[in-house]
């Protein structure tokens, strides 16, 4: 019975991957394509691997697309973890306001934050590298401040509030007593920022200068005459470095303790 | 220094690139074309067609939500039983699909759906009958799902994995069932985590437009569709501006009836 | 510590990366605008090799998104290469400057009649370089169409079910049906674009889809008998799929006329002129046609083309097609509302 039950869970769960890992493996197939076309097989090749390395636009894309993930991520995290601790020490009617105005970035249509941030900078910068990073930055600080949120209404405060007694300051017991306990949360609130600025079009497209181009960009430009294979060469080494550096991880961390997580571990 | 000034840094940015600027496409979805004030943009979502579109939308929007539920639930759990090494591993699992480029994905699901695409073909392989449901809103549905399913895993996952084993045993030694144990315990315990999930499935679909160009075969009308025509193709920003800030509206309003409290207290971290 | 490891090496990355790139920064820029995928971005390189000048490359989908983000002023482009009517719009909205192409040393490889053409929308040939043209036609299946398709009915006939694709575009979309009824593509009589707003709703059963992009992948794989295409596009889904026949109808068509523009904003017209005069050199001009493969007006070129390209009627329009063919000026502010009405309510039919 116990069997059957197993057996029975790991078949859905089989199943939801296959379906969230389905395109993905469309895209691998595609980048072995020895043809222009999507939708003609044109026999198996590796070219476009090698005429990825020597792409000059995707690899300065890409470049661009890290650096502005990895930095607005990095910004976001620290401007809303900072955020979030305040506000949770605020009243309820401040509290309440600015939760409010968190969710925005959120609640707009991409489209509309875009527009409404191209023609808020064109009054006062020009749009550049720096424009688009200050868009990322704002669209990605909600989410760390709503992963951060739940772990400080969790957190045992009256050590934060023993150690200001017992002579600490407040940033020292911010960063002794307060963060560790919330940990996961800033991990988590990173990655899904890094997540948010990686997919992000559109919100891109209107706040960047000219001669910026994230990989998102430059694939929408694509679309008009089909996307190049290179880009599928590149997702498929993307998805193969950051899967197998995964599976490293767990390996590794199975060695040791072997219920800790990753990025939990604060319980 | 008290605690509430950590805020300050976000504060003065999300007012700086936030609230000014909502303000100033608010001030754009007031005014005319001719530069004078007006109501029209903003109650232009109430035209037949708009409304038609608004209402398609707010469909498929739930239909997407009850779907990611139902789908994410069981595998929240089953995901609870099956410990990888790490619950990290688990939850990178369902969030490296994401990290692949959107447009992309979207555009291999066409492929996969389509008349000759990969789903027909293994369906023919099987002796099965093809499906015709390529440039349909099934597409659409698929698509929409697909793209928020990972929204509503992870933050149940968190919640189920959030319990404490000790109240799970404690049920147990007092007697009560695996359903029991479920209904009393585990459930009332995730419903924070779902509520996370509902507000990060339900208010983006409400906007999106591109699932619905690609995969619906641009025979479908989603309310972000209507709103990008009219910022991209029409140009006409103000009745665009007009009516994302009712759209906006209507979703904060709902939102704030239907799940009071809990939305504001953020729920479950997505992670 | 294993996360601040991952953290650490994933920032380590990215900064080694930026320092990776550190060339020789030109002095002088112009920020040019284009279609995506549009020039070869070795074409790009090259320029900027040959006179020191740097690019800056911006991309758009569409003349209305292209349109969109140049009016915000967020951006001073120097040059804009966009369709006919947009190109029209700017003109007459004072948003080109005037560019002397007598002057140029290769502007006369753009053939005369491209000149001419370009008078529909620039009547003194002042500020408009033409770049590249084609037609709207059909793009089908002759495995699926056995009939000779030599009209717009073929469409709207009802006897493809299901297995149409038509352009997400409403021009486009509009212009075919206008000429289908006789009229022309041009016209501002609301009672012409009703009927033919009918037809087409008549129509949408039978439409599969409604694309931009992937109308050419669709017949390509055999996924519908038939779509509107541009005629390059006609020409890549002929490369990949040999079944696949273009026509332009006999009840005519559009053709467009993708051109160059110096904006008001450039403060360098002479580098701006360097890049247009550039672009028609031949060696130039036949990378970008041979990087786009759309229909190029540089005669230079089409001279030095194989046989089977130039005789190809996607490549090279025949004097009859193009005769049967009308520019698109029409930027008619109401009419361009009611273009936008009338396919909204198509689309939520």
């Amino acid at each position: 019975m116990v069997r059957v039950k197993n057996a029975f869970m790991k078949c859905y769960l089989a199943l939801v991957l296959l379906f969230l890992y389905a395109p993905i493996f469309v895209l691998i197939v595609l980048s072995f394509n020895d043809s222009r076309s999507r939708v003609t097989w044109g026999g198996f090749t590796l070219r476009w691997y090698g005429s990825l390395l020597s792409n000059r636009q995707i690899l300065e894309a890409l470049e661009t697309t890290l650096f502005l993930g990895l930095g607005s991520a990095a910004a976001a995290t620290v401007i809303g973890t900072l955020g979030a601790v305040g506000i949770q020490a605020m009243r309820k009617k401040g509290y309440r306001v600015v939760m409010s105005l968190t969710n925005i970035p959120i609640l707009n249509a991409d489209i509309v934050t875009g527009i409404a941030l191209m023609l808020w900078f064109v009054r006062f910068i020009p749009l550049g590298f720096g424009s688009v990073m200050i868009a990322h930055i704002t669209f990605n600080i909600p989410y760390v401040i709503l992963s951060v949120m739940p772990k400080l209404k969790s957190l045992n405060l009256s050590i934060y509030e023993a150690a200001r007694d017992l002579g600490a300051g407040g940033v020292y017991a911010f960063f002794h007593i307060v963060l560790p306990q919330i940990g996961s949360g800033i991990l988590a609130g990173f990655f899904m920022a890094l997540t948010m600025s990686m997919d992000d079009f559109v919100i891109t497209y209107f706040t960047k200068g000219a001669g910026v181009n994230t990989l998102s960009t430059m694939i929408y430009g694509e679309i008009r005459k089909g996307i190049k294979p290179e880009m599928y060469a590149l997702s498929t080494l993307l998805f193969a470095v950051i899967f197998v550096i995964l599976l490293v991880f767990n390996a590794l961390s199975g060695k040791g303790k072997n219920t800790e997580d990753v990025i939990e571990r604060s319980r | 220094m008290k605690r509430k000034y950590f805020a300050t840094p976000y504060i003065i940015w999300i007012v700086g690139f936030t609230v000014l600027p909502l303000i100033a496409i608010g001030a754009s979805a007031l005014t005319g074309d001719d530069g004078a004030f007006t109501w029209d943009n903003v109650l232009a979502i109430a035209e037949p067609i708009n409304r038609q579109a608004l209402f398609f939308s707010l469909a498929i929007a739930f239909g997407c939500t009850i779907l990611c539920i139902l789908l994410a639930y069981p595998a929240a759990l089953f995901l609870k039983n099956f410990r990888f090494q790490r619950k990290g591993f688990t939850i990178f699992l369902l969030v490296l699909p994401m990290w692949m480029n959107f447009i992309l994905r979207i555009l291999a699901w066409q492929m996969i759906l389509s008349k000759n695409g990969i789903l027909n073909f293994l369906l023919a392989k099987f002796g099965a009958s093809p499906l015709a449901i390529s440039n349909t809103w099934i597409a659409l549905m698929i698509g929409m799902v697909y793209d928020f399913l990972p929204y509503m895993i992870l933050p149940i996952f968190n919640a189920i994995s959030d319990i404490d084993e000790d109240l799970i045993e404690a049920a147990r030694d007092l007697g009560a069932g695996g359903g029991e144990v479920f209904r009393k315990v585990i459930f009332p315990l995730s419903v924070p985590g779902m509520l996370s999930g509902i507000v990060m499935v339900f208010v983006p679909a409400m906007t999106s437009f591109v699932i619905a160009d690609i995969l619906g075969g641009g025979k479908l009308q989603l309310i972000g569709n209507i709103i990008e025509q009219e910022f991209m193709k029409s140009m006409n920003w103000h009745l665009g501006a007009g009516l994302s800030i009712s759209l906006m509206v209507l979703v904060l309003v709902g939102l704030a009836f239907t799940l009071r409290n809990d939305m504001e207290d953020g729920g479950t971290a997505i992670w | 510590m294993n996360r601040k490891a991952v953290c650490a090496a994933l920032i380590a990355a990215g900064i080694l990366a930026l320092g990776g790139c550190g060339k020789a920064e030109p002095t002088e820029y112009l920020t040019v605008f284009n279609y995506g995928e549009y020039m070869d971005p070795d074409v790009i390189d090259q320029f900027t090799e040959e006179t020191g000048i740097g690019i800056k490359y911006e991309e758009a989908l569409t003349p209305e998104e292209l349109y969109a983000k140049y009016s915000s002023g967020a951006i001073d482009y120097d040059l804009v290469c966009s369709a006919d009517y947009m190109i029209q719009r700017l003109i007459e909205e004072g948003e080109a400057q005037k560019v002397d192409f007598s002057s140029m040393e290769y502007a006369g490889n753009i053939g005369d009649r491209f000149w001419e053409f370009s008078q529909a929308f620039d009547p003194n040939n002042e500020y408009a370089l033409p770049y590249f043209y084609g037609t709207i036609g059909i793009l089908y299946d002759t495995t699926r169409v056995k009939e000779p398709v030599d009209s717009w009915g073929v469409l709207f006939d009802g006897s493809y079910k299901n297995d149409i694709i038509m352009q997400n575009s409403q021009r486009d979309t509009f212009m075919i049906t206008l000429k289908y009824l006789g009229y022309s593509l041009n016209t501002s009589d609301e009672g012409q674009l009703r009927e033919a707003q009918q037809l087409l709703i008549r129509q949408k059963p039978d439409v599969q889809a409604y694309l931009v992009d992937e109308a050419r992948d669709e017949v390509v794989a055999g996924n519908a008998a038939m779509a509107v295409v541009y005629s390059g596009e006609a020409y890549l889904g002929h490369e990949y799929n040999e079944d696949l026949a273009y026509v332009v109808p006999k009840e005519g068509s559009n053709v467009w006329i993708d051109s160059w523009i110096v904006t008001r904003h450039c403060k360098n017209p002479e580098a701006a002129a360097k890049f247009l005069d550039f672009l028609c050199r031949e060696d130039v001009a036949e990378k970008n046609f041979e990087y786009i493969y759309y229909s190029t007006p540089n005669e230079a070129v089409v001279e030095n083309m194989d046989e089977e390209l130039r005789n190809d009627p996607a490549i090279t329009p025949t004097e009859e097609d193009m005769a049967n063919c009308e520019v698109c000026t029409q930027t008619d502010p109401e009419v361009t509302k009611l273009y936008n009405e009338l396919w909204k309510e198509l689309k939520a039919d």
